[in-house]
């Protein structure tokens, strides 16, 4: 099976909607002739023509409106922001707009947008957060976060096919750091899955995204203390697999929910609140959050590094709650 | 057909007249605008004077008195494909563009089976069979959505194109700058009408932009800007179908302020005090009906037992819209968890228009 990078599975996944479905079309800024921020897109433009792949002016919000307007009208728009921080630019077209118009008045808006988030890469404040929860709050949209290569694809395909707008979260410090096997035949991940990627008895290690490898790795350090780490990801925040949630908490019985995003208002609270409602009594322990801190995310390497959960942090939460 | 000249075009400020001469529709399409003139006005008052303050309708309502022959005069023109994003002033293009009237009351009312089944309100009400797009509360945002209908209908080669609709307080906003400049740049057939109401609730256009006449931004832009009388629903018309022809020909958009009034609030709780008694006497003089109607009975297009007749008709056609409303039922409280996404068994229309 061919292994492919992170980004190149997102990368060949857009590519085969797109020679799969003629309605499907890319938006963004500096996607056709440069070929995206990260290239994602490059070699879109020669292959698929000036009509496919549309470079657009810095207009965030127009972009996701236009998007939302050629949706409607019959055609699937993939769009890119250069950075998932300057969503904020399309906030109202995303949450007011785009989430809405199916409940209200009943048509598709089968739109996709997707761009590269998250720290690790000494971004500074503005080209490193981990916004998902912004959209998580808001019923309408779709909330997808891959951690591997397979997932990426699988998800990026399953997202454009998807009759709803979803928000597709790339993890920059993954797109050429991380290598799957990647099957060339065409597949889809379901949105809504969540996937067990490392078995383990003693402690549910419930998180998504760049975490999960940081989840992984500090499951192995963990082995040869003989702490068993179960880690669970999530793949897909909204809608999220709250069955596969309570089954990791209800074999494991401790559980640590771990997200890159800050602290409070994070993924996390609404797992703890869920595992409260529903499985308190498999509880031996107390629910453990690892996040990063209420701040915006610094700059500085050893800011950043301060900043962001690691192996080291999940390790020693692990410790702690072993001792329960 | 048969050729007739508004008396007011002539005093029509056109800042860009290249390219933009007068057109005229004819008798069968000038009738159809005083129906649709007047069925709007008689219809917004049923809702805003009466059954608002019955307490049958609740919630903002907002209508557009005054300014009805915008809507009218640039709905009237589209043929089918083409997709009008109306503001919340323009109830007359949901009904030319085929919406039935008492499907929409039941809307205003709140009932199961008016179009949105109840989940909206007011005038926030779509159909992409009818090629209506509805706008929503924060303003502007119906722009960029225009342009992408737009480069839809570029993207599949048809000569089909989107009229936007929107206040000039909208103007201020963000979307609508990215809009217009996105139109322009990707040459979309975008027609941009800026309704010159006056107020923006109780902001007078003073307090809302520094230029005097807002065709300027079209030009910045890139593309024709015209200013006219907004109270001329034939130098609407006219005005309208010269830009659509020269979106239907690739040559991109074009954006249209037409000067009106808001004879009203800005939504019916509002009594507008804001407004000075003499502005509104001076307006009330400009009604575009009224106006209409002596054009047409100057022209001989039609007579004032016409004129009766058709008044008498939608009346009735009111009356019998009201009573069904009324008559349809409330939605369940449950039934407002369904929905929210689109499966495959969802109460979506296919996007079949490109």
């Amino acid at each position: 099976m061919p292994i492919l990078t992170h980004l190149e599975a997102i990368r060949q996944g857009i590519w085969e909607e797109m020679e799969r479905d003629p309605s499907v079309f890319l938006l963004g800024e500096d996607i056709g002739v440069y070929g995206g921020a990260f290239k994602v897109t490059a070699g879109m433009l020669e292959k698929f023509g000036a009509d496919r792949v549309i470079d657009t002016p810095i207009s965030e919000s127009a972009i996701v409106g236009a998007a939302v307007g050629a949706a409607l009208v019959g055609l699937r728009p993939v769009v890119e922001m250069q950075f998932m921080d300057f969503i904020a630019c399309g906030f109202d077209q995303v949450v007011n707009m785009a989430a809405k118009i199916h409940y209200r008045w009943g048509a598709a808006v089968p739109i996709v947008i997707r761009g590269p988030s998250g720290a690790g890469v000494h971004g500074g404040p503005y080209h490193s957060q981990s916004n998902e929860m912004w959209f998580v709050h808001t019923p309408g949209l779709k909330v997808v976060v891959p951690a591997t290569a397979y997932d990426a694809k699988g998800l990026i395909k399953a997202s454009i096919r998807d009759n709803n707008p979803v928000i597709f979260y790339e993890h920059k410090f993954l797109y050429r750091r991380i290598k799957d096997e990647v099957p060339a035949e065409d597949y889809v991940v379901p949105i809504g899955k969540a996937r067990v990627a490392r078995e383990g008895t003693d402690i549910a290690v419930i998180t998504y995204g760049a975490m999960v490898w940081t989840a992984l790795e500090a499951a192995q350090a963990l082995e040869q203390e003989g702490i068993s780490l179960e880690v669970l990801d999530l793949r897909s925040l909204l809608p999220y697999d709250e069955e596969a949630v309570l089954a990791s908490v209800r074999k494991c019985n401790k559980v640590i929910l771990l997200h890159e995003d800050t602290r409070i208002g994070g993924f996390a609270g609404e797992l703890a609140a869920l595992i409260s409602e529903k499985a308190f009594e498999d509880l031996d322990g107390p629910i453990i959050r690892v996040t990063a801190p209420d701040t915006p995310v610094p700059f500085s390497p050893p800011l950043e590094e301060y900043f962001l959960p690691n192996a080291k942090k999940v390790a020693e939460a692990a410790r702690k709650l072993a001792a329960y | 057909m048969r050729a007739i000249k508004s008396p007011k075009t002539a005093k029509i400020a056109y800042h860009r007249a290249d390219g933009l001469l007068p057109q005229s529709p004819d008798v069968g399409t000038l009738e159809r605008m005083l129906y649709y003139l007047k069925l709007t006005r008689e219809a917004e008052y049923r809702i805003e004077r009466v059954l608002y303050r019955q307490g049958k309708i609740v919630g903002g309502v907002y209508v557009g008195r005054g300014q009805e022959a915008i809507g009218v005069g640039s709905a009237i023109q589209l043929v089918e494909g083409d997709f009008v994003l109306p503001s919340h002033r323009d109830f007359s293009s949901f009904l030319i563009r085929g919406f039935e009237l008492k499907d929409l009351l039941a809307n205003w009312l709140g009932r199961a089976n008016g179009p949105t089944r109840g989940r909206e309100n007011t005038t926030h009400v779509g159909s992409l069979k009818l090629g209506v797009i509805p706008i929503i509360s924060p303003l502007g945002d119906t722009l960029p959505v225009a342009c992408g209908v737009a480069l839809a209908f570029k993207l599949r080669g048809r000569k089909n194109v989107a009229l936007v609709h929107f206040g000039e307080g909208t103007t201020s906003r963000g979307d609508v700058h990215e809009a217009m400049n996105l139109a322009a740049v990707m040459k979309l057939a975008v027609i941009f009408i800026c309704n010159n109401n006056g107020y923006a609730y109780s902001t007078p256009t003073e307090r809302q932009y520094a230029v005097k006449d807002l065709c300027v931004r079209g030009p910045a832009y890139g593309m024709p800007g015209v200013t006219i009388d907004g109270n001329d629903v034939l130098a609407v018309y006219q005005t309208v179908r010269q830009a659509i022809e020269r979106a239907r020909a690739g040559e991109g958009p074009s954006f249209i302020e037409c000067k009106t009034f808001r004879m009203t609030g800005h939504s019916a709780h509002d009594a507008a005090e804001y407004v000075p008694k003499e502005r509104l006497e001076e307006e009330a003089k400009k009604d575009p009906i009224t106006r209409f109607e002596k054009l047409l009975l100057a022209q001989r297009v039609i007579t004032t037992r016409q004129i009766k007749q058709m008044e008498q008709r939608i009346q009735k056609e009111i009356d019998e819209a009201v009573a069904y409303a009324e008559a349809c039922p409330f939605p369940r409280g449950e039934t407002a968890i369904e929905g929210v996404y689109c499966g495959p068994d969802c109460w979506w229309e296919t996007g079949s228009a490109v």
